[in-house]
């Protein structure tokens, strides 16, 4: 772990969603006249919301390789996905008017390399652009599979991906074969599914979402996939795709398996997690290890903050090793941190919040604060009525760090606070169970 | 200050109720209550911190 102002106070005892008020407050300084946000996405957009709430008036770029304003992606596996929204929805609010933050706003072209020594990012057009605060906030782009490209294979992490699913979806696929039940895979066979499409979830595990859930919780995600008529597959990896033959040899047509079937399937969809966008900054001097490593308030490099799925630090709250989050709440929270920590003239409390992601699928609000850990307990309904709240334990010492619950909001909501208050598992079987 | 809803995009995930409770809250039909539409100055900066980290963009401010 690389430190570069370590703060003295250690984990905030202040439940983190206060750290507006705990931040240092935010002062211009000649210092910062001008700050660059690379990604112009959710992570990127809430720092510059915050910059200039926090009174920065200075000069502010935006970054973007995609040619969008920025727009918000959870949609895009399930209401866009689905056909009940048109683009014009998914507009991130903020960017809803792009003059409204007086951003200089550089869409549409990729940064290609940082100079540290010379404070300045260099972009493929060959232009650079000097800063004096960078927030770096590239995010993550999907995983693919090895291999020639084939067509009728798809991810979804970008608008223009969705897009290019929610045309193939269109046009009323006999199969839909779904590589990987994590959440986004899960997402889109739900989603599917509720168009009407075949749908075959492929899972390598032995249960959906192993990473995150244990194997019980990740069985009950199985059994509502298969409620609704998902053929889901677990505990066989993928051997191949297979490609048709003659005219079709470049289109997929089907999934081979390690056990030696095969999943006929004119669209596949490739769900096995994402990759930090970090190509860029490849040699820049910045530690680089699945994302930009960063301390424990962000900081990277002086003068250079990191946010969002691309950013890897170390939570305090649950120990000193490195995290990086892939979730829509992190995102905003850590955006707004790191505008904070780049304008603070004073040392500021490390980011240590407590998680929160969601995922819809079917009718369910799946919801998870914390840390999952093995220690984990149901302490609300059960698994089999799919509406229940199971809890986790800290391994080493009495205190509730996650809480995983299914179409109990109020539950999680505080589960969240009971873990921001550390709590004995006692306390939360009292105010969790029933 | 005045709270607005979009119930048709609200999916009752309470995040604005951990924020601002006073104002926001999630009841066990899973609907979302609203408790107070006009909050005083001192509830501002949370019911904005609410605006913002509602995931579906479900709540809008009027002045
Ligand atoms: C389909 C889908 C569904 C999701 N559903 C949920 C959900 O239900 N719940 C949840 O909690 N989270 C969900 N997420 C995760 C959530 O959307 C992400 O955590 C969030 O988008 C992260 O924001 P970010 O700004 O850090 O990164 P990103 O949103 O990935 O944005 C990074 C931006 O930087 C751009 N970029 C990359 N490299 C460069 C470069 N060199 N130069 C310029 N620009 C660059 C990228 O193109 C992108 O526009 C979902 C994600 C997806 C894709
Ligand atoms: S945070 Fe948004 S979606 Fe969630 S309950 Fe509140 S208004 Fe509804």
């Amino acid at each position: 772990m690389i430190v570069f102002a370590k703060p003295s106070s250690g984990v905030p005892s202040r439940p983190s969603r206060s750290k507006t008020e705990q931040a240092a407050p935010l002062t211009a300084t000649d210092s910062l006249a001008h700050i660059v946000i690379v990604g112009a996405s959710l992570a990127g957009m809430q720092a510059a919301q915050m910059l200039r709430r926090g009174g920065y008036d200075r000069s502010l770029t935006i970054i973007g390789d995609e040619p969008h304003y920025p727009y918000d992606r959870p949609p895009l596996s399930k209401q866009y996905l689905a056909g009940s929204w048109d683009e014009s929805k998914l507009r991130l609010r903020a960017a809803v008017d792009p003059d409204e933050l007086g951003i200089d706003w550089r869409i549409g072209v990729p940064a290609r390399a940082l100079e540290l020594s010379g404070s300045s990012v260099m972009m493929a057009d060959g232009t650079s652009i000097p800063y004096d605060g960078l927030i770096i906030a590239t995010g993550a782009s999907a995983r693919r599979l090895p291999g020639p490209d084939l067509e009728g294979v798809y991810v979804v992490r970008s608008l223009d991906d969705a897009r290019a699913l929610r045309d193939a979806f269109d046009a009323e696929p006999k199969r839909v074969a779904v590589i990987g039940a994590g959440f986004i895979g899960a997402e889109v066979a739900a989603t599917a599914r509720e168009r009407g499409l075949e749908v075959t979830m492929i899972e390598a595990a032995k249960s959906p979402l192993g990473r995150v859930l244990d194997t019980a919780a990740g069985l009950a995600i199985a059994d509502l996939h298969r409620s609704h008529g998902v053929d889901v597959r677990l505990g066989v990896g993928v051997h191949s795709l297979v490609s048709g033959e003659g005219a079709g040899a470049h289109t997929v047509a089907g999934v081979a398996l390690a056990d030696g079937t095969v999943v006929e399937a004119d669209v596949v969809v490739v769900g096995i997690g994402v990759t930090p966008n970090t190509g860029w900054l490849e040699g820049s001097g910045l530690t680089i290890d699945d994302g930009v490593v960063c301390d424990e308030t962000c900081l990277a490099a002086p003068g250079v903050v990191a946010a969002g799925d691309v950013a890897r630090w170390p939570n305090v709250r649950f120990g000193e090793q490195l995290t990086r989050v892939e979730q829509w709440d992190n995102a905003v929270d850590q955006g707004a941190y790191v505008a904070r920590r780049l304008l603070a003239e004073d040392e500021v409390a490390p980011f240590a919040p407590v998680p929160w992601f969601w995922s819809d699928q079917y009718d369910r609000k799946i919801q998870l604060a914390g840390m999952p850990t093995s220690s984990a307990e149901v302490v609300h309904g059960s698994m089999a009525e799919q509406r229940f709240v199971q809890i986790y334990g800290r391994p080493d010492r009495d205190e509730l760090v996650g809480a995983l619950a299914w179409n109990r909001p109020r539950q999680a909501v505080q589960a969240r606070q009971l873990i921001e208050q550390r709590a004995t598992m006692a306390e939360a079987r009292e105010t969790l169970g029933g | 200050m005045k709270i607005v809803v979009d119930f048709d995009l609200c999916e009752s995930n309470a995040v604005c109720m951990g924020i601002a409770p006073e104002v926001f809250e999630v009841r066990d039909d899973d609907f979302l209550y609203i408790l107070d539409e006009n909050p005083g100055p001192e509830l501002h900066d949370r019911v904005r911190e609410a605006v913002e980290r509602c995931p579906k963009q479900a709540i809008t401010l009027e002045d």
